[in-house]
């Protein structure tokens, strides 16, 4: 299993473009965080999640003070 | 006089009021950002929910993102959330807010100043957020902090200048903008923070929990432009004891 944003998700061998795509989610509207660093998205396509594997998928929401 | 801009990193912005766009409906982040004049807004990051409306379909054009780190409690959570705001492609801005504290929500000086000595070397337009210490701001602008946001009282709260006495103390002596974050309520607490100097002030909760919100969001612009217009005419003198005659002294039917 992958933790995806702390859930535990079945998506080993999958890349990451291919689980924003599934998931209905843009990537240009995304920073997605593989393993502790910061992954561009050129290599989103290329990266294929693995077991045990911590994904962040953050965007912009509303905040201030 | 010269155009009178408020310089951060090397930007500059006409105005002075940062608009925060939290506890608000997406639907009012336009009509409220044009109202207060804002030339800056700020927004979080969180995980993303798939089907969620996203913000970045509000912010008008033009407007800064300012992105704040909130959510961090150490100096390693808010250095990771930066970059993924950096990621997310609108610039090299960032709130730096740490808050170990869950009650008060108070910043922590010490991991913010840790947070923004590596943010500000790789790069980042740091603006932190900090409990108005003046040995701290003096650490943050040593670290490369590219202007300083002491609080007024804690998020949130409404309860307007409750450090302003510490905070005139910064405005005095660090040569950096100094904006007044957090804890400012009406449009005459901003007000008074613009006449003691601050460069700008910034709010969210003031207007989100307003009746209306983009009524109020006009209201704290013209407070901001009043607060500072008198900043630069100069404060008249205060007694601390009497009073002095406004009018001639001489002619009265007394004389």
């Amino acid at each position: 299993m992958v933790q995806i944003n702390g859930e535990a998700v079945n998506a080993a061998g999958k890349t990451i473009g291919a689980y924003l795509k599934d998931a209905g989610i843009d990537p240009q509207r995304v920073a997605v965080e593989y393993n502790g660093k910061i992954l561009s998205k050129d290599a989103y396509d290329t990266t294929q999640m693995s077991d045990d594997d911590v994904v962040e998928i953050v965007n912009f929401v509303g905040g201030g003070c | 006089m010269e155009k009178d801009q408020l310089v951060i990193g090397g930007h500059a912005f006409d105005s002075r009021f940062i608009l925060g766009s939290g506890k608000y409906s997406f639907e009012l982040i336009d009509a409220a950002v044009k109202h207060a004049g804002a030339q800056i807004v700020t927004c979080a990051i969180r995980r993303t929910k798939p089907g969620e409306q996203n913000i970045m379909d509000y912010i008008p054009k033009g407007v800064t993102l300012l992105p704040n780190t909130s959510g961090s409690r150490t100096a390693e959570d808010a250095i990771r959330i930066a970059h993924m705001a950096r990621e997310l492609g609108c610039g090299d801005f960032v709130k730096l807010e740490v808050i170990p504290d869950t009650k008060y929500l108070l910043p922590d000086n010490g991991m913010t100043i840790e947070a923004t000595k590596v943010l500000a070397k790789e790069g980042f337009i740091v603006m932190p957020y900090m409990f108005p210490d003046l040995n701290a701001a003096k650490a943050l602008a040593d670290a490369g902090a590219a202007a300083i946001m002491p609080l007024g009282a804690p998020i949130g709260s409404n309860q307007g200048l409750a450090s302003k006495a510490f905070i005139q103390i910064l405005i005095d002596e660090i040569d950096l903008p100094i904006i007044v974050d957090a804890g400012i309520g009406r449009p005459s607490q901003a007000c008074e923070a613009m006449e003691m100097g601050a460069d700008a002030i910034m709010a969210n909760t003031a207007l989100a929990t307003a009746g209306d919100i983009p009524m109020m969001a006009s209201a704290f612009k013209s407070a901001i432009e009043a607060g500072r217009k008198a900043y630069h005419a100069g404060l008249g003198r205060v007694l601390v004891r009497g009073g002095a005659p406004s009018d001639p002294t001489t002619g009265t039917l007394h004389d």
